[in-house]
């Protein structure tokens, strides 16, 4: 199971607690626990990407075993540690005040 | 005994606040949606119960959120908003070509006759629609197909559709207005639109007098009497009567006649309310005093009303859908400020007391007519 962090103005959204657990068919990407996210919770569609060209809102970053992975492709695989589910991927609003 | 209910957008919430007819005691719930800015709330005039608001933030984008129980709990429904076809540019602050960007739900008017339709005035501006209750939207891309579309510009607050009246009297009528493009009209229920800004003086486009560009605030319109509407551009107060067709300024003994809000009396369609600002540079109340001004006349001559309000050190402003009127017999009216207070006055404007004083800065308020 990949294990995914948000923040907490998603998880209200999302009416979740703590870590969300999904299960991701085939390669574990950006793009692939994204699709399994927004699935699961359709109510987080368009807050973390755009609903057309599925580019990362700009103050929304992505990390993951201490890495900024917000620049990467969304089709690169993520690492191992989330794959597995050892470390989880983080979705984090960008601090910019307010 | 009748009842009203107040809903107050906010930039970190919305805030519900509901009374009997007296209007004197009130239960506040909120906030909805903690931390994000709500432009608008509005209920739907043909089940009170169906409320809509738009929810929105930097960080995560826009939202819109429905309740079916008055605002005690609420749904995610549909926040797809995509253009028809190739949006284009719109000018830029200095002039030049801009693209035509998503930004946000400025404005959500529900029909007056079905809860599932709901209209959404948005920023870059254009206007939606959804008859399923706000899960999918289809923009209404007559009026941005207009022709005139190159040359809308932003104001200072953004490119926005921020007014939507619907006419009751002639459901293929709708009147909009933008900032900064100017107000319009259709006949056909949105298939095409007609610029009505003839009568408009805007010394800050090249040519004063030019069919858009204006940067309308706000209009209203009382309900028996359709053909006329007041409108607080970014200068002057002026009124039509002729649904458009041409303007003239009433501005009379204002104060200035800069500002944002402007609404009607619930049983007096000559009787109009405005909050003069200030200017455009200084968006707070002049000499620190906060005053609504009422005409009886349908504008020229003004009375300050005052009772109840800060006549000293008082530098907020009032944007341009943060006010509101109820219908009860003795009709209420509802503003409020970016200092986070909302007045009620329950005897049409002669004296007023705050409901709320220390809400986030106030984005809109709406109020419904409750049984």
């Amino acid at each position: 199971m990949i294990r995914v962090v948000l923040p907490a103005h998603l998880r209200t959204l999302a009416h979740v607690d703590g870590e969300v657990m999904l299960a991701v068919e085939g390669p574990v990407t950006q793009r692939s626990v994204l699709d399994a996210l927004e699935a699961r919770y359709p109510m987080l569609s368009g807050t973390l990407r755009d609903h057309i060209t599925k580019q990362r809102r700009p103050f929304v970053r992505f990390f993951a075993c201490e890495e900024d992975l917000s620049h990467e492709s969304p089709d690169a695989p993520l690492p191992e540690a989330v794959a597995n589910g050892t470390e989880p991927f983080l979705v984090v609003g960008a601090i910019a005040g307010g | 005994m009748s009842k009203v209910r107040v809903l107050a957008g906010t930039r970190k919430g919305a805030f519900v606040m509901e009374s009997d007819g007296k209007r004197e005691r009130w239960n506040i719930s909120g906030p909805h949606f903690a931390g994000f800015e709500l432009y608008h709330v509005k209920g739907s005039p043909a089940d009170p119960n169906r409320l809509y608001a738009s929810q929105s933030s930097s960080w995560f984008g826009q939202l819109i959120q429905r309740s079916n129980d008055g605002g005690k709990t609420w749904e995610t429904v549909g926040n797809k908003f995509v253009y028809d076809g190739v949006p284009g540019t719109h000018q830029w602050y200095d002039g030049t070509p801009h693209p035509w960007e998503f930004k946000r739900v400025w404005h959500l008017e529900p029909s007056l006759t079905d809860p599932d339709t709901v209209y959404a005035g948005v920023e870059d501006a254009a206007m939606f629609k959804s008859t399923d209750g706000g899960q999918t939207w289809e923009e209404l891309s007559g009026l941005r197909g207009h022709g005139s579309g190159s040359s809308w510009a932003p104001g200072a607050g953004g490119m926005c559709l921020h007014t939507i009246l619907l006419d009751p009297s002639n459901p293929q009528r709708m009147f909009i207005a933008i900032s900064a493009a100017g107000a319009f009209r259709t006949d056909d229920a949105g298939k095409t639109w007609k610029p009505i800004n003839r009568g408009l003086h805007s010394q800050t486009m090249p040519d004063p007098d030019a069919e858009v560009g204006h940067c309308v605030h706000r209009i209203a319109m009382h309900r028996s009497r359709t053909n006329t509407l007041f409108m607080q551009k970014h200068w002057d107060v002026l009124r039509t009567d002729n649904a458009g067709e041409l303007w003239k300024e009433v501005s009379g003994n204002l104060p200035t006649d800069f500002g944002f809000v402007i609404d009607v009396h619930a049983h007096e369609p000559e009787t109009i309310y405005v909050i003069p600002i200030k200017s455009d540079g200084e968006h707070f109340v002049p000499e620190a005093k906060l005053r609504v001004y009422r005409s009886r006349t349908g504008g020229n001559e003004w009375e300050a009303l005052t009772k109840g309000l800060p006549q000293s050190d008082c530098y907020v402003n009032v944007l341009r859908d943060a006010m509101a009127i109820d219908s009860l017999d003795k009709c209420g009216v509802y503003f409020g400020t970016t200092g986070g207070q909302v007045y009620a006055s329950a005897d049409a404007g002669d004296t007023w007391a705050p409901i709320v004083r220390d809400l986030p800065a106030v984005l809109s308020v709406e109020v419904q007519t409750l049984p």
